[in-house]
């Protein structure tokens, strides 16, 4: 605990730092995810071929996926940007199978009438099938956020500042507080990130809370977030 | 470009390969944490998962364990078991079991439940027990499942591995963290290289398998 309460500076720059290289990464992934997804979604030969890539992306190390990526992109191994773009590269080989998928979900009667009422293409996406989809979007953004929070301390081996750092330079000196406290943060954060997309979520669907004038059941959340589909976990 | 050039002679290189330091020998040894590790979470976990699969129990705790294994850091979970137990084996051996149970738990108990009800009334009305249920009907149901679980599984143990010599222990890491403290960049790429093959044919051999369990069920 001393060496905790002594070291509070140093505990709080290093999850500053965990989430600029977290947040980048997940937002990149799920804005990326939206439109691939949606071609996905819409051509079947696109769905096969961004299935099976984004399945062998899935299967790549991710400490491998860190040293190949300067020799491919130019980036130093320590960049912030090639870590980056690692973690968007994982978080798009879960996001876009979740948003095709959320897609596919939205029952077709319903994009059928919004068809009839003279919605075109883009409005149609925009304002039907994408807010129908938030509830299966939002389960997809929270398995994102957690496996993005934890997989940011492997390039803790590589030197790469975020609380992984704290479990390498822990090690290194033989503090069992440091790598304590960097457990906790790193799923300190994950739980808190995770919450506030559900919640997020939450907001973005008024329609699905329950009304008790009307009655109306609330529509079913996918739980997927808390029980992955075998096969896909990491 | 060049990089990859530099890589690949590493990996030519006729004096990358034998011995017992050499490549050949760290990719068996790779390999064979990783299916040892995977057959040891296996053989404990699978069994549960098809109980809780068949009675309904503990259900929610099973859901709870594979969402929340997910945010454990496992250089952490590494580092601090290598620092109370020492370098060598034991530390990166239990954070692997601990990695490999979730989706193994979630692949076993999911196959089992995924079986229909109305088959699974049927081999009751015909007598069997509850046990023939589970072993003869259930089961060899949910085989497409598990071997979903055992992939993705096996997909992050061999990922992980690579940290079991940041502790001590061997596998492919060695090159990894040898070439990252002398700066030999092509080492490390060549090793990430040779990694990423081997997780890929791994994972291709799995999906293969998982596609006979399916077809074998129809």
């Amino acid at each position: 605990m001393t060496w905790i309460l002594a070291n509070l500076p140093l505990l709080s720059s290093r999850l500053l730092e965990h989430l600029g290289l977290a947040l980048p990464a997940i937002v990149l992934s799920v804005v990326l995810a939206l439109p691939l997804g949606w071609i996905a979604h819409r051509y079947r030969v696109s769905r096969w071929v961004l299935v099976t890539l984004t399945g062998l992306l899935y299967a790549i190390p991710s400490l491998p996926l860190f040293v190949l990526l300067p020799a491919l992109l130019g980036t130093g191994i320590r960049d912030a940007s090639n870590a980056i773009v690692a973690l968007t590269l994982y978080g798009l080989a879960l996001m876009v199978r979740s948003v095709a998928d959320a897609l596919d979900a939205v029952p077709p009667l319903v994009t059928d009438a919004a068809k009839a009422q003279g919605y075109g293409p883009l409005a149609l996406v925009l304002k039907v099938q994408l807010p129908l989809a938030v509830p299966a979007l939002t389960a997809g953004a929270r398995v994102v956020a957690v496996s993005t929070i934890s997989l940011v301390t492997v390039s803790g081996v590589l030197g790469l500042p975020s609380l992984g750092l704290l479990f390498v330079d822990g090690f290194q000196r033989g503090i069992t507080e440091e790598i304590v406290a960097g457990l906790v943060l790193t799923v300190a954060l994950a739980l808190v990130l995770d919450a506030l997309l559900a919640l997020l979520g939450r907001a973005m669907t008024p329609w699905n809370r329950a009304d008790p004038t009307t009655r109306r059941r609330a529509a079913h959340t996918p739980r997927t977030a808390a029980a992955p589909r075998a096969g896909e976990a990491r | 470009m060049n990089y990859l050039v530099d890589a690949w002679h590493w990996l030519l290189d006729p004096t990358t390969w034998p011995g017992p330091d050499g490549l050949g020998a760290r990719t068996l040894e790779h390999l064979a944490y990783t299916v040892l590790v995977v057959l040891a979470a296996a053989i404990v976990t699978v069994p549960i998962g098809w109980w809780v699969g068949h009675t309904g129990r503990g259900r929610n705790a099973v859901v709870l364990i594979s969402g929340a294994a997910r945010a454990i850091p496992s250089l952490g979970l590494v580092t601090l078991l290598a620092l109370w137990l020492g370098l060598g084996l034991p530390a990166p051996v239990i954070t692997l079991v601990i990695l490999a149970i979730p989706p193994l738990l979630a692949g076993a108990y999911s196959g089992v439940e995924a079986a229909p009800p109305q088959v699974v009334d049927a081999a009751r009305a015909q007598g069997m027990t509850e046990r023939q249920i589970l072993l003869r009907v259930e089961v060899p149901l949910g085989l497409g499942l598990l071997m979903g679980g055992v992939r993705s599984a096996v997909l992050q143990v061999v990922a992980t591995v690579m940290l079991a010599a940041y502790v001590g222990s061997g596998g492919l890491g060695r090159f990894l963290f040898l070439g990252l403290k002398t700066q030999d960049y092509a080492m490390m790429l060549g090793t990430s290289l040779m990694t990423v093959a081997l997780a890929l044919v791994l994972d291709l051999a799995l999906a293969g398998a998982q596609r006979l369990a399916r077809r074998r069920v129809r």
